[in-house]
């Protein structure tokens, strides 16, 4: 399998203080075409930033990125807005921790789900891309589709409101989606079904994924392997089988030992 | 409050100016107590409408009074408006304000419908209703001003004591069984003080603007003890003779609002 | 429909409360308005005669209904001291002060929303540091005092009208917005300022919202993001505001036109005031509270087409 993602050598550095603070130091991700990773860690971990780096989301200025992230033969990191942008949405795209706040309160869903069409596929016609953006809304589990596509986020639950940015994320079938704690804000049983449904659209549409969690567990439901991270460190990765059955670090050892058993 | 300490009130260019022009504008006021360089309703019939110069540092008006001494006593005068409108509009209003936050219910649904269709209301046509109603002269506009300043005192105060009412330490004071008043008045009230100061000097910017657009319309204080607002009004047919006849008063004007302004600025931003 | 029906009604009821304070607030005060009309020297046969036929010896409610009904039908009472109908003297005056009060509104909106949008998108850069403590200063003056201003440099240096030349709009209507426009731009100044003030904290709060980087994370670059995402969200807010300062630029309107000498309602309000020609007072105050209260009602239609969220809270 080819390897879409090569993340190597990554440094964040925030300047908001007079001493400047290190997030993420010497990070390194390689992802193949189809393969879901996760990245696990607490909070202040550096797992949401190497996310957001990855993203095209950290712009502000004062934050300096050292590294490479190559990607489709060019340095994300370095590559002029243009070509960052043109990834963005289309060939890598991102969901948040929030679905209650991450979609926009005065646009309909329609909308938003087929922003990403209008931004990157300008050719494609109105009806064409209603089409899809209901197809797609079908896609991540919501039945009445043709409802929905006309409604306001406030009219949705967090559960509802996560599968459309799941979809604005996903219709423009891209190379890589990145997940950031989708399912933190979510009940329990929501969550279970958001990963199912990240298994199945990695399944159907050959979507490699980011999986970024505090949560073992759901980690080792989905991710075939796992970065742990600590303090803007990896401290350990591999298979997560491996991981799992056989952790060499110290503070996997404590994740690990933390998870509830259930099957007991 | 975080502490007050100088370094701090100078880091914040907004406190600074707006302390720098507050005290200038308060010494003047106050040394015109005691003293002003020359009687400011004194004419002189040979000395009209003079420049700027080493005996007259803002000039004198059309019947030769010295403009400094006037622009003293005229601040004063505005500023003691101003202030008498702050005490009746915030005091009116914290209490109308807190008393309908805190107890809810039919009070509330009345007396909000009132106050915000006053609210609605231009402040200074509110105004002019009064000052129609008890006459014109420096003490009914006073009250005018004062209670045409009262419902956006309650209205910020009752959303306060709204979000306050929910807090836990509330609760917990309502469940030992500490009286409606007490409460409002020892455990709610102390702690929108922040809130309130800040509400009062942007209060006292608008007071001050209000007053003296009414000067200028000449329903308040009246000859010869003018405010800012009315020498603007006699100035203003002079400005083409002598513009320092009316740039002085007016730039005292814009000095006092915009001290206010920064104050209030500053601790805004201090919270 | 059911809204449209709630709004209408909670319009009218505002409508009777701020009538009934009006009428209340002139008609509780001390003095006979039938000798106020007569002047003091008339007999009490002829005081009593006069009260009667105005109707001043029925209880307050009565007097109150049938002023407000005249005064919907535009009856509004006749004047003190000219002892002319209100309506006819307001008419030729009223469309003076109100193209003034709408000219200032128009030239506020066009010119502080792209002037907000600007300093909130090159936030913290030269032309925003200067336009922010630009605006602080401009806040701080007096429509009076910048109207003086505006006489002296534009009417009698640089002469490009000419103050105390008035023309009506049933004349010439071009002289008439012309001669307008600098009177509104003494109005309109604070309200500018206070508007880019809070367009900009807005757009800058609203910026550094989730969805906003959400829109980034489709490919929006900051334009796009700016204009499809966080404009309308922080307009919304801006539009009470504006609303508000519709009503307070008409009432504003009355100070500026003294300083212009411009013939609108201005003088007759400050002469009734200090004559207590009340019906006049009455009439104009309540012209204004109507206006007022319809511009809230247009403010509230306007914000409920941009803000999904609150059509389904009724």
């Amino acid at each position: 399998m080819g390897i879409i993602l090569d993340v190597t050598d990554l440094h964040i550095e925030f300047h908001d203080h007079d001493a400047p603070e290190t997030a993420v130091e010497d990070f390194d991700l390689m992802l193949a075409k189809g393969e879901i990773v996760g990245i696990v860690g607490e909070s202040g971990s550096g797992k949401s930033m190497s996310a957001l780096a990855i993203a095209g989301l950290l712009n502000r200025h004062a934050i300096s990125k050292t590294g490479k992230i190559m990607f489709q033969g060019q340095d994300l990191l370095t590559c002029d807005r243009k070509t960052l942008r043109s990834f963005q949405g289309d060939e890598i795209s991102i969901i948040f921790q929030e679905p209650m706040t991450s979609l926009n309160p005065v646009k309909r869903i329609g909308w938003q789900v087929e922003e990403p069409l209008k931004i990157h596929h300008p050719e494609i016609k109105k009806a064409e891309r209603k089409k899809r953006a209901i197809e797609m809304l079908h896609a991540v589990g919501l039945d009445n589709a043709e409802d929905v596509y006309y409604m306001y986020p406030h009219e949705l639950s967090g559960g509802m409101r996560q599968r459309v940015m799941i979809a604005s994320a996903m219709i423009g079938n891209p190379q890589i989606l990145i997940a950031d704690e989708p399912t933190t804000a979510l009940d329990v049983t929501v969550q279970a079904q958001i990963v199912e449904l990240l298994k199945t659209l990695n399944r159907e549409m050959g979507t490699s994924i980011i999986f970024i969690s505090h949560d073992l567990s759901l980690v080792s439901q989905l991710c075939e392997r796992v970065i742990v991270m600590q303090k803007g460190n990896i401290v350990e990765s591999g298979y997560t089988k491996d991981v799992f059955t056989h952790p060499i670090d110290s503070y996997t050892k404590k994740l690990i030992a933390a998870i509830p058993k259930i099957d007991l | 409050m975080k502490k007050i300490s100088f370094k701090k009130i100078i880091k914040d260019p907004y406190l600074a100016i707006g302390i720098l022009i507050m005290g200038l504008v308060l010494l003047m006021i106050i040394v015109g107590f005691f003293w002003t360089p020359y009687d400011p309703t004194k004419m002189s019939a040979s000395e009209k409408l003079q420049g700027i110069s080493l005996r007259h540092i803002m000039g004198t008006d059309n019947m030769g009074r010295d403009v400094f001494s006037r622009v003293m006593y005229g601040s004063r005068v505005t500023l003691l408006i101003a202030m008498g409108t702050i005490i009746i509009g915030a005091g009116l209003g914290t209490i109308i304000g807190a008393v309908t936050g805190y107890y809810g219910g039919v009070i509330d649904e009345v007396a909000m419908r009132i106050i915000d269709a006053l609210f609605a209301f231009p402040s200074i046509l509110l105004a002019l209703v009064i000052v129609s109603v008890f006459g014109v002269g420096w003490m009914q506009l006073v009250v005018s001003l004062g209670i045409a300043f009262v419902p956006s005192f309650a209205r910020i105060v009752r959303g306060e004591v709204l979000r306050c009412k929910d807090m836990d330490y509330i609760q917990n004071a309502r469940l030992q069984g500490v009286g409606s008043l007490r409460m409002i008045f020892v455990h709610i009230l102390p702690n929108i003080k922040g809130v309130l100061a800040s509400s009062i000097l942007i209060g006292f910017n608008n007071a001050v603007l209000a007053e003296a657009g009414l000067s200028y319309l000449g329903v308040g204080s009246q000859p010869p003890y003018a405010s800012l607002g009315r020498m603007l009004s006699d100035a203003q047919q002079y400005m083409f003779t002598r513009p320092s006849y009316v740039m002085c008063p007016g730039i005292v004007i814009v000095l006092m609002v915009l001290g206010f302004a920064f104050l209030g600025e500053g601790i805004k931003r201090w919270e | 429909m059911r809204y449209t029906i709630k709004k209408l009604f909670s319009t009218f009821m505002t409508l009777i409360v701020v009538s009934l304070c009006v009428f209340l607030a002139f008609n509780v005060l001390p003095g006979d308005p039938a000798v106020r009309m007569l002047g003091l020297e008339a007999s009490d046969e002829l005081i009593e005669q006069t009260r009667e036929a105005m109707g001043l010896n029925d209880p307050l409610l009565v007097r109150y209904g049938r002023w407000f009904i005249a005064f919907l039908q535009g009856d509004f009472g006749t004047s003190y001291s000219y002892k002319v109908p209100v309506a006819g003297m307001l008419l030729n005056k009223i469309p003076i002060t109100f193209s003034l009060g709408i000219l200032a509104f128009i030239l506020t909106v066009l010119i502080s929303i792209p002037m907000g949008i600007v300093t909130a998108k090159y936030e913290n850069g030269v032309l925003d540091r200067i336009i922010t403590v630009f605006n602080q200063i401009i806040m701080a003056i007096p429509p009076f005092f910048s109207g003086i201003l505006i006489t002296f440099v534009f009417g009698m240096i640089l002469k490009v009208f000419t103050p105390g030349g008035f023309v009506s709009y049933k004349d010439d209507f071009v002289g008439f917005i012309k001669y307008l426009i600098f009177p509104s731009f003494a109005i309109a100044f604070p309200k500018i300022s206070m508007t880019v003030k809070m367009l900009r904290g807005n757009l800058i709060d609203e910026a550094g919202k989730d969805y906003a980087r959400t829109a980034y994370s489709r490919g929006n670059n900051t334009n796009g993001v700016l204009y499809r995402h966080v404009l309308k969200n922080a307009m919304i807010p801006v539009i009470t505001f504006l609303g508000m300062a519709l009503a307070d630029m008409v009432a504003g309107s009355i100070v500026v036109e003294q300083v212009f000498s411009i013939p609108g309602i201005s003088r007759i309000l400050l002469t009734s005031i200090s004559n207590r020609d009340y019906p006049v007072v009455e009439a104009i105050i309540m012209g204004i509270a109507i206006i007022v209260i319809v511009l809230n009602l247009l403010v509230d239609i306007i914000y409920r087409l941009i803000d999904p969220r609150i059509r389904i809270d009724d």
